[in-house]
């Protein structure tokens, strides 16, 4: 195996290589925005809604995951609010979260959601790269879109109108931020007291990235990510293949997540499932019916398992066949998480499908993906011969 | 200095309010001593947060450069360099502090409205009421060929796309009434009807209509941090800002003549006079005795001025590479080069290079100074240096006669050039009582005794003023 990447003079487990086979057959992401996926579940949250909006709901929520053992969160975003009235209309950005998260938490991975259809690159690529490092290495990014014109409006910028358009900025954004991660070597502060030199320049790179409808100089202003390249997830149908570490793909039924994690393409792949379930105090269809009753609960062509934790647990065993990964949606955070947490992780730990990430482990190593040479880097010396 | 009777001063209960600025780049920083820590590990991020907080300061400041500095084209390789997105960072810290201000320092230039001031806004709440936003502005197409805006602003316009920028990023952190979000899960609406503002704006920088997503925080608004010198600069200040990060806090006379400007020009805008609070930045350099200090303060500047960062100071104001000089050798020869643009970014400009080569060569002369000598000399100055007590009595002088309200201290050591000021002045202060024993308030803007936001005032606080 390859020797640790020392991370800021400690230990640090972040491998150049692939890992063994023996890493747990299923990774556990959920999505932790809001008070749940159901546009309505504040209506069944634990806490007041003048609450939501407070750092102690942002650390609490993310506690949980950690506790029970999750490999990684994700936090939804955009320029636009959430919902519409009567459901919640605010929400702290994904990335300022994230980075206070990464603060109050140890082992768990933080993706994020940070769209690119107006962003600046730039930007983007330095706050993940410094989420990477304030998390020391736990960093992920959840590429997706702004689909609604409001946002160019909100942005003040031209409409990036249609799908192709779109997904031309996601894949441009990607590349700037990815680029821009590499051009830092990972050595590039060399401190040389005898030349007087902090930086070696030779170990910094332009991008001199040239797309259709922007370029972008570079360097970074931000070294390199503890993990080299941050952990890229999003949709394969949207971003090419090659630019993401982990496919999010959708479907709803079995068959369809199958056939589209199969042509996905990417590293890893993760299926997308929306969950209510049963509580001691009611049944899962009992809540989403109470819910319908405020709203009903959109359909995002994602599985959806409404029912018993025991059904999850034989349903998450199936999926282990086919995906690497599942991200959950809970229905209602304060209600469903307990029970991902009190009855399904650990069901799933005893068969030893899924496997807790272990503090000071880089998230890359926790999903068996290797640290990446530098594009940069590789072009003069192969990596491991440095 | 002489101990002035505390109550025979302008200002005899005056405060003095301490901020930290993690700089990450200049040669300020000593990179080069065993106890230089790492720029990036978040560790040293905390390790300063948490001795100022313990310190009892006010805020910790993070800069931002948005390109990688170059000298004659080639990127700069002397000085310390690579930081973290400063509100990334500081959201990190607010995890981890419970008091103290966390001040980012964003561009106007080549950030959006809808964007930052979200940022901004979601760094109050999770500090709950401790954010605030040095605002700078850059005009270069140099640093806009990093972004997708590229370098579109006129050098007249970075104060007028400044000042519209922070009209939308106020009307969005007022777009949301007090108490708009529900207090029980039965309520009809989540946030009570019309209770959230829709946010228009047409002007010559910026044409947005959108949505706030955001409550205002514990302390109304972001706190306002400006740093620019010009007068363009101190005007904006005088409109827009709650704390100056001015460059005058050397020399006594000079701040308080900075402090007057402002004064007059808070009133000329309406404004109290008492409305900013002045923190210059400042190296605070300490020793036992005087002696002490003077040595400490030479280990300092030797280790800051290296050779190699001599030479690129003293090119800087010749105009010529002189990088394959001899430091210790006399000052070069030939006459400074006063030129257009010489491809340097991100370094501070000399205004007449010719008068400054000759008052080096006057000074230098009669003791031998070597050409770094002179730079460590004569060049770029800052800071106080002394013991303790000689520093409390100073520094209770510049506060009591309106001179500064306090200081922006950047440490040369990072993580722990804080703690002498923090063990040995602070205490000096206390006892002088120029300095807090407790947080008294739990906001930035608390802590810096600072009224309302602009925005929320009233038209009688506004006539009160005038």
């Amino acid at each position: 195996m390859a020797p640790p990447f020392a991370l800021y003079g400690r230990e640090f487990t972040c491998s150049r290589k692939e890992l063994p086979l023996s890493r747990p057959a299923l990774h556990l992401a959920v999505e932790l925005d809001g008070d749940g996926a159901h546009p309505a579940a504040w209506r069944r949250a634990a806490h007041s809604p003048d609450q939501l909006l407070t750092p102690r709901r942002v650390a609490q929520v993310a506690a949980v995951a950690e506790n029970a053992g999750f490999t990684l969160i994700t936090l939804d975003d955009g320029v636009l609010p959430p919902g519409a009235a009567p459901n919640p209309v605010g929400r702290i950005g994904a990335v300022e979260r994230a980075a206070f998260v990464a603060a109050s938490t140890s082992s768990i991975g933080i993706a994020p959601v940070v769209p690119l259809t107006y962003a600046e690159p730039f930007h983007v690529s330095s706050q993940l790269a410094s989420l990477d490092h304030v998390s020391a290495g736990r960093a992920g990014w959840v590429v997706t879109e702004e689909d609604q014109p409001e946002a160019a409006r909100a942005w003040g910028r031209p409409l990036v109108e249609g799908a192709e358009a779109r997904a031309r900025e996601s894949r441009d954004g990607v590349e700037v931020a990815r680029a821009l991660w590499d051009s830092w070597e990972d050595d590039a502060v060399i401190r040389s007291v005898a030349t007087s030199r902090y930086l070696d320049r030779e170990r910094l790179h332009y991008i001199d990235f040239t797309g259709e409808t922007y370029a972008v100089k570079g360097p970074a202003i931000v070294p390199r990510p503890p993990q080299g390249q941050v952990v890229v997830l999003g949709r394969p149908d949207r971003v090419p293949a090659a630019q993401l570490d982990v496919g999010l793909v959708g479907g709803h039924d079995l068959t369809s997540i199958t056939a589209a994690a199969a042509a996905a393409g990417t590293a890893r792949v993760f299926a997308e499932v929306e969950v209510a379930l049963d509580t001691p105090d009611a049944t899962a269809a009992a809540r989403v019916a109470d819910l319908e009753r405020h709203a009903p609960w959109p359909d995002q062509g994602r599985l959806r398992h409404i029912g018993s934790a025991e059904q999850l647990v034989a349903l998450l065993r199936e999926l282990s066949r086919h995906v690497d990964g599942v991200r959950l949606h809970p229905l209602v955070l304060d209600e469903d998480l307990a029970v991902l947490s009190r009855l399904v992780l650990p069901a799933l730990s005893e068969r030893r499908l899924v496997a807790r990430p272990l503090p000071g482990t880089s998230l890359r190593t926790t999903l068996g993906l290797a640290r990446p040479a530098n594009r940069f880097a590789a072009a003069s010396l192969p990596e491991d011969a440095r | 200095m002489t101990r002035t009777d505390p109550l025979d001063v302008p200002r005899p209960h005056a405060q003095l309010h301490f901020g930290v600025f993690f700089q990450g780049v200049n040669h300020w920083t000593i990179w080069s001593a065993p106890e230089s820590g790492s720029q990036i590990d978040p560790a040293s991020f905390r390790k300063v947060a948490q001795t100022a907080e313990r310190g009892l300061f006010d805020a910790f400041f993070l800069g931002e450069g948005l390109r990688l500095r170059e000298v004659d084209g080639k990127i700069h390789d002397l000085d310390v360099a690579g930081r973290p997105d400063a509100l990334t960072q500081l959201a990190a810290l607010a995890a981890v502090t419970r008091r103290i201000g966390l001040v980012s320092t964003s561009n106007s230039t080549f950030n959006e409205p809808a964007d930052l001031a979200r940022r901004l806004s979601g760094l109050d709440l999770l500090s709950e009421g401790r954010a605030g936003w040095n605002v700078v502005t850059t005009d270069n197409a140099w640093t806009g060929a990093n972004f997708r805006r590229g370098g579109y602003l006129d050098h007249a316009d970075r104060y007028r796309r400044a000042e519209e920028f922070l009209t939308v990023a106020r009307a969005l952190w007022d777009g949301w009434a007090d108490g708009a979000v529900a207090g029980t899960q039965t309520a009809s609406n989540w946030a009570a009807p019309g209770a959230v503002r829709q946010v228009r704006h047409r002007g010559p920088q910026f044409d947005v209509d959108l949505a706030p997503t955001l409550p205002r925080s514990a302390q109304g608004h972001p706190v306002i941090f400006q740093a620019g010198d010009s007068g363009e600069g101190r005007d904006f200040a005088a409109r827009n800002a709650d704390v100056i990060f001015s460059a005058h806090g050397n020399d006594f006379d000079d701040a308080l003549a900075f402090a007057e400007d402002i004064r007059t020009r808070l009133r000329a805008v309406g404004r109290p006079d008492d409305d900013l609070r002045i923190l210059p930045g400042t190296e605070i350099i300490i020793g036992a005795t005087e002696e002490e200090a003077q040595e400490k303060k030479r280990w300092v500047r030797l280790q800051q001025v290296t050779p190699a960062t001599a030479l690129g100071i003293a090119s800087l104001l010749w105009g010529i590479d002189l990088s394959d000089r001899d430091a210790d050798g006399p000052l070069p020869a030939e006459d400074p080069v006063v030129a257009e643009n010489d491809g340097s970014f991100g370094a501070r400009r000399i205004a007449d290079p010719r008068a400054v080569v000759a008052e080096w060569r006057a000074k230098a002369e009669a003791p031998g100074w070597s050409l770094r000598e002179t730079v460590i000399a004569l060049g770029p100055q800052r800071g106080h240096v002394g013991t303790p007590a000689g520093l409390a009595d100073k520094f209770a002088h510049f506060v009591r006669h309106g001179a500064l309200d306090g200081f922006n201290v950047t440490p040369y050591l990072i993580p722990d050039g804080l703690d002498d000021i923090v063990d040995l002045l602070v205490p000096e202060l206390q006892e002088r009582g120029v300095y807090r024993t407790e947080y008294t308030g739990t906001t930035l803007r608390d802590h810096l005794g600072l009224r309302e936001p602009l925005t929320h005032r009233t038209a009688a606080d506004r006539r009160q003023a005038s």
